[in-house]
């Protein structure tokens, strides 16, 4: 369902917790059906014994992957007309990610109605792991 | 080199939606997707990213008679470049050793439809430079995609930034 953009206003929230204690093998997952095998992301021995990371760490673009599916529950399939933002920090295997969408502006587009959104998702010690914005076409 | 044309297949949205948590059926049931305001399966925002299965000269991918850099009989299979790799990945990111992903960025002219085939077009944009926090410094450079239908007009332009950095990132202690 597409969201109502007379049911918001400038300031509302919308959260959703879009994974629960990440596992390597999502990473995996993720790697096989984006096509990047970096080994940073799907090979503890490399991430840790030549590249010095702790663990392996999830693809930025899993999390942006996460946070766009808070933001198409929200705003309805095929409604966003822009998405973008910077990876703040590092996704790690058992972290717990939420993402959050609070409503910036609601302009008159061209006929209906568009909503620009600030984007943040953070992981479960509040830290920021993506920040950005959106926009959506609405109703 | 990025993938010149991207087929965007019905099986690889939905273990592209399954990947990212996404179980939302317009990603996989044709039947109600058809029945949808959408009319058909579409792809998640992010989608356009897997066009790297499309490049058969993508970087981080295992290719035939190119030694793979991840593990094996030893925890690398290849010397490490004293300077990182820089091949161009898709949406422009520059992949390897060392390079991470800093930002990205999505526009969207019209929703990704399964059975279409989309032609890219690849441009790089700004570099710059930046002290690292934990000192080192970083290499940011910006790459521009554009994915086009077959009429030829744009449906998404991606604008992505990859970050080189000096010495391992980690904020994990």
């Amino acid at each position: 369902m597409t969201l109502d953009a007379s049911a918001i206003s400038v300031g509302a929230v919308h959260s959703a917790v879009v994974v629960t204690n990440l596992t390597r093998t999502q990473i995996v997952q993720y790697a096989g059906a984006s096509g990047d095998y970096n080994p940073l992301h799907t090979d503890e021995v490399f991430a840790t014994q030549v590249a010095g990371y702790p663990s392996v760490f999830a693809h930025g673009m899993l999390t942006m992957g996460m946070t766009g599916k808070m933001l198409t529950d929200y705003v309805g399939d095929g409604r966003l007309t822009h998405f973008g933002g910077r990876f703040t920090s590092q996704v790690w295997p058992g972290d717990t990610l939420t993402a959050t969408a609070t409503v910036t502006a609601i302009r008159a587009g061209s006929g209906v109605p568009e909503v620009d959104f600030d984007v943040v998702t953070v992981n479960q010690g509040d830290i920021a792991v993506f920040r950005g914005s959106a926009t959506a076409r609405l109703n | 080199m990025t993938a010149a044309r991207f087929p965007v297949e019905a099986g690889h949205i939905m273990t592209f939606a399954r990947a990212i948590g996404d179980f939302n059926p317009v990603y996989f049931d044709a039947e109600l997707a058809s029945e949808s305001e959408v009319g058909g399966i579409i792809a998640p925002p992010t989608f356009v990213q897997a066009s790297a299965q499309f490049d058969a000269d993508y970087p981080l991918r295992p290719r035939p008679g190119v030694p793979w850099f991840g593990s094996g009989a030893t925890p690398t299979g290849r010397v490490r470049d004293p300077e990182p790799t820089t091949t161009d990945g898709p949406n422009g990111i520059q992949n390897g050793g060392t390079v991470l992903h800093a930002e990205q960025h999505y526009e969207y002219h019209r929703p990704i439809r399964a059975g279409e085939v989309l032609t890219l077009t690849v441009r790089s944009g700004e570099t710059w430079e930046k002290q690292g926090r934990r000192g080192g410094l970083l290499h940011f450079q910006e790459t521009i995609v554009e994915y086009r239908g077959e009429d030829g007009e744009l449906a998404v332009t991606a604008r992505g930034v990859g970050v080189r950095t000096e010495q391992t990132v980690s904020d994990q202690p």
